[in-house]
């Protein structure tokens, strides 16, 4: 009987905050029955720098270049959804084809974060084989946002009132080109993804949503829509371009013709969303229309028009890994009262605790990157408990060391 | 093979050239800086990076003459890397500070501040002649 209750106890593993494991700086606690997660605990917040007190300490036009930092991978994203809310304050009218260049370079950033994503799902499976293949392919939506705005990350391509370089004619050649590249490897990326045994065996029903638990939980982006919530901010309440496009959210059931909300779905929504991305930019490269790219090209003015507003307001775009949204205050100074920031892991993390119950160890590292976090978009508070702190200098190493010493002397 | 896709395009792969571009050698030498000193001797030839883009935004050039001292661009700049000199009415600019937005080079009304393609600064002092432009 005492050896059948030993098998049956518990114990707790710790993951992270840095771990190889995770590409995120996040600590795990999972309380383990044998080799299955019965509980899940994580603490956030090793990440926080202080964006938001440093954004409260600039004007809204430094600003949208600080967004560009908020996070590596959706660097447009950010700066978007905050010169959209500074844009609803100070009631700054956008130009219609600086619409279409938001949208265009958003879409980029899509299919180079979803790529990315691909790539690394590979490699916690521990199949780095198709690790470099899908960031071979990623390297090409990096080539052309390099071309188009002059640098691979932080693009500084979104400024308040509209966008600070045009995509012009004799640059369509090139997109056209990476669009063309993009859909004839796209049908390669679904069959080396989607058919391969190793994946199917590791991914089919392992981390599970189910669309109730999504819709409880308040998961965003490809992680609800992989659990068959038709949910997507830039069908819902469509801003830039999106509007004028033709597109409706991507669902597992159109690819699989069912819905079981695992690792597996997650795959097959990201790629499909690579291939409507695509499409996407074609449809805005056939109807961008002609005009300024700028609301004002003087900056005093900008600065000016910035300055005088006073209000509040939420600017809410769909990046990569879901809804993405900033709230801002503004109150007649030149720096904004308030700027809050809240990023698609946020809302997404909390569906880790679900989706973990239950699986095995040899799961963790895949089923924690399937909702693609994102630490660095996510932590903006760090919590510490008590007053005690607890710093060892090399003096107090030393101390210590010697009391071992002779404490380990006396015993023997 | 159906069920496993990957084999056949690996096999592909063995024959097509390499993606990554070999920067600064070939092969990695066994030291770096000896390497580096022998490039600078002209014994070695440095393997060429990718070349930059247009519109490629590295380090900050700055013509002093033009430069009128209205203070705009320290308005603009998001990391407050550029410092104003009363005596001069001119402007100093920290590299190891900037972020390389080139928002500056919008603002400026007379044109006195662009963007070169020079990106390998790396340097061990943040004070050092290259790091400040002015």
């Amino acid at each position: 009987m005492s050896e059948n209750k030993k098998i049956g106890s518990t114990y707790s593993i710790p993951i992270g905050p840095v771990h190889p494991a995770l590409k995120e700086p996040i600590l795990f606690t999972f309380k383990m029955n044998g080799e299955l997660v019965e509980e899940v605990d994580f603490a956030p917040g090793e990440c926080h720098r202080g964006i938001e007190w440093m954004g409260m300490r600039r004007n809204p036009v430094q600003i949208v270049h600080l967004t560009d930092r908020i996070c590596g991978i959706c660097g447009v994203s950010h700066s978007l959804a905050f010169a959209r809310a500074v844009e609803q304050i100070a009631e700054i009218e956008v130009p219609e084809r600086a619409h279409y260049v938001r949208t265009i370079i958003a879409e980029y950033e899509r299919l180079q974060s979803h790529l990315l994503w691909a790539g690394v799902a590979a490699h916690e499976l521990g199949f780095d084989t198709l690790f470099f293949l899908a960031w071979r392919v990623r390297e090409e939506s990096m080539d052309v946002i390099e071309y188009l705005t002059g640098n691979r990350v932080n693009y500084g391509i979104v400024q308040v009132g509209g966008v600070r370089r045009d995509f012009t004619e004799d640059q369509f050649p090139r997109i056209e080109a990476s669009l063309k590249y993009y859909e004839d490897v796209a049908g390669k990326l679904l069959n080396l993804f989607l058919e391969d045994r190793t994946i199917q065996m590791r991914c089919k029903n392992t981390g599970v949503m189910s669309e109730k638990e999504a819709l409880e939980l308040c998961t965003v982006g490809p992680t609800a829509r992989a659990s068959g919530l038709a949910m997507d901010v830039r069908y819902d309440s469509p801003y830039a371009a999106y509007g004028d496009l033709d597109f409706t959210p991507v669902l597992p059931h159109q690819y699989l013709g069912l819905t079981n909300g695992d690792v597996y779905d997650r795959i097959v929504v990201r790629l499909l969303e690579v291939v409507q991305s695509v499409d996407l930019i074609r449809q805005c490269l056939e109807n961008m229309p002609s005009g300024e790219v700028l609301w004002e090209k003087k900056y005093p003015k900008i600065l000016a028009a910035c300055k005088k507003a006073t209000g509040e307001a939420v600017g809410r775009i769909e990046a990569p890994r879901g809804e993405c949204l900033h709230y801002v205050r503004m109150d007649g100074n030149t720096n904004p009262q308030c700027w809050k920031v809240k990023a698609s892991t946020y809302s997404n993390q909390m569906s880790w605790l679900n989706m973990l119950k239950g699986e095995q160890i040899a799961d963790i590292p895949i089923v924690v990157a399937s909702i693609d976090p994102c630490m660095s978009c996510t932590d903006r508070v760090a919590v510490v408990h008590g007053e005690r702190t607890d710093i060892l200098t090399k003096a107090d190493l030393h101390r210590l060391s010697v009391e071992k010493t002779r404490r380990l002397a006396q015993w023997s | 093979m159906s069920f496993l896709p990957a084999i056949p395009e690996v096999l592909r792969q063995f024959f097509k050239r390499p993606a990554t571009n070999l920067f600064p050698a070939k092969y990695l030498p066994s030291s770096v800086t000896k390497y580096l000193k022998s490039v600078q001797e002209g014994n070695a030839a440095i393997n060429p990076p990718v070349e930059t883009p247009p519109n490629f935004r590295g380090k900050i050039l700055y013509d002093r003459d033009t430069c009128i001292g209205c203070k705009l661009c320290i308005r603009v700049c998001p990391a407050n890397a550029i410092e104003f000199l009363p005596d001069t009415k001119k402007v100093r600019i920290f590299v190891t500070q900037c972020i390389f937005c080139s928002q500056c080079n919008d603002a400026c009304p007379v044109d006195a501040l662009h963007m070169s393609d020079e990106f390998l600064l790396a340097d061990e002092d943040r004070y050092s002649e290259n790091m400040i432009v002015e």
